[in-house]
């Protein structure tokens, strides 16, 4: 039951992009267009929950028995660019039509703060093996539903008669900040 | 000439996070003081500078395939320093940054500059072009984080503005407030560089 709460916080409770902020860049960046940001969502979920697992991994045993922990920055980032790669690779080689789909993301999520972020948090809550693992994929998966409906907003505000001076990146970031309000609403849903 | 248009651009030109639309994960997390805002700029800045001048100096070692996994290297060494600094000799604001300063190596700015400029210009200019797109920053996150300190908690680096009887907007210090905010800031810069008749370009 703990598991159940510890995901729905993450997805609702404390979203990753409207209430800790992570990812913004892509946030703002691919979410002009309904159908690239269900593929960016996808990718995020995809390389966060395999990141999270090996930085994880390597966190518990490797960094922390020999007394490491401070190369901890150093060596995520290193294991999450690797890893992008080697997953870039592994599609284009295994699986050409998830890798047409997914492909020009992969890139991007290198430096994306929320795959980054979602591992310190990892360390940072001092979580096991198992609630790392339900974290992560709720985590990822409240980014791909906030970026999925930011978009389906866009896309309408592309048609809509905003004062020029507000067009663009402006109104967007009022209209995430009103979405990030009414994802409010699920505050104390899960203490 | 040169020196003097790569110390200025990062003040107006390439005012990062405003008309760069990148950094905006900093720009919008740590900006629930002043206090907080500027000590993450400054920390950006220091990395900012140092990641320019060595990936300056390297420029003709690294190839260009691996570039990219290069800069992070350099990058994310100079975060763990930046990190353990701050540990050792600001440790309440390091604390209060919290994850964000690891993730300042993820931060879209310092990538951005190592792959458009320092990557092909040399060492003491790329120097300077880090140090104004650094103070650009900071100055940008001083300002938010004023404003968003000011209204939502009714104090300005930790001293009170209003009297007793102010009641803080909670709002502001929120998440909300914060893209809301930050939203405003840049719709007003771009009705003055409008009147400026300056393009602005961001889509």
């Amino acid at each position: 039951m703990d598991l159940f709460y510890l995901a729905i916080g993450a997805i609702f409770v404390n979203n990753i992009l409207l209430a800790q902020y992570l990812g913004n860049c892509p946030f703002c960046g691919v979410s002009k267009k309904l159908g690239t940001s269900i593929g960016m969502g996808v990718a995020v979920i995809f390389v966060a929950t395999l990141a999270s697992v090996f930085t994880w991994l390597v966190y518990h045993y490797i960094l922390k028995p020999y007394d490491m922990q401070f190369i901890q920055t150093l060596a995520f980032i290193l294991i999450i660019a690797s890893l992008v790669q080697f997953v870039e690779i592994f599609l284009k080689k295994q699986s050409k039509g998830l890798y047409n789909a997914l492909g020009i993301f992969l890139p991007l999520i290198t430096t994306n703060c929320a795959v980054m972020g979602i591992a310190l948090l990892n360390i940072k809550h001092e979580f096991n093996f198992l609630e790392m693992v339900i974290f992560s994929v709720a985590s990822a998966t409240g980014f791909a539903l906030a970026i999925v409906l930011f978009a389906g907003l866009r896309e309408r505000l592309m048609i809509s008669p905003v004062p020029r001076a507000m067009q663009g990146t402006a109104v967007a970031l009022v209209t995430a900040g009103v979405m990030s309000l009414a994802f409010f609403g699920f505050y104390g849903m899960v203490q | 000439m040169k020196f003097k248009e790569a110390l200025l651009h990062g003040l107006w030109k390439d005012l990062t996070p405003f008309r760069l639309v990148l950094g905006l994960c900093p720009a919008l997390a740590v900006t629930s003081s002043a206090e907080n805002g500027m000590g993450m700029g400054l920390a950006a800045t220091f990395v900012l500078v140092f990641s320019n001048m060595f990936i300056s100096m390297l420029r003709k070692v690294i190839p260009d395939k691996v570039r990219i996994g290069s800069f992070i290297v350099v990058i994310a060494t100079l975060v763990v320093l930046v990190e353990m600094v701050m540990k050792a000799y600001f440790f309440p604001l390091s604390q209060q940054l919290g994850i964000f300063i690891p993730l300042i190596v993820v931060n879209c700015i310092i990538l951005g500059r190592a792959e458009a400029f320092a990557s092909r210009n040399p060492v003491l200019l790329s120097m300077v072009d880090g140090l104004s797109i650094g103070i650009g920053f900071t100055i940008s996150l001083t300002v938010l984080g004023s404003i968003r300190e000011v209204l939502g908690a009714g104090s300005w680096f930790g001293m009170q503005v209003f009297g007793e009887s102010f009641e803080p907007f909670e709002f502001m210090v929120k998440a909300p407030g914060a893209f809301i905010c930050l939203g405003i800031m840049l719709g007003l810069m771009n009705a003055y560089s409008r009147k400026r008749g300056e393009t602005f370009i961001q889509t």
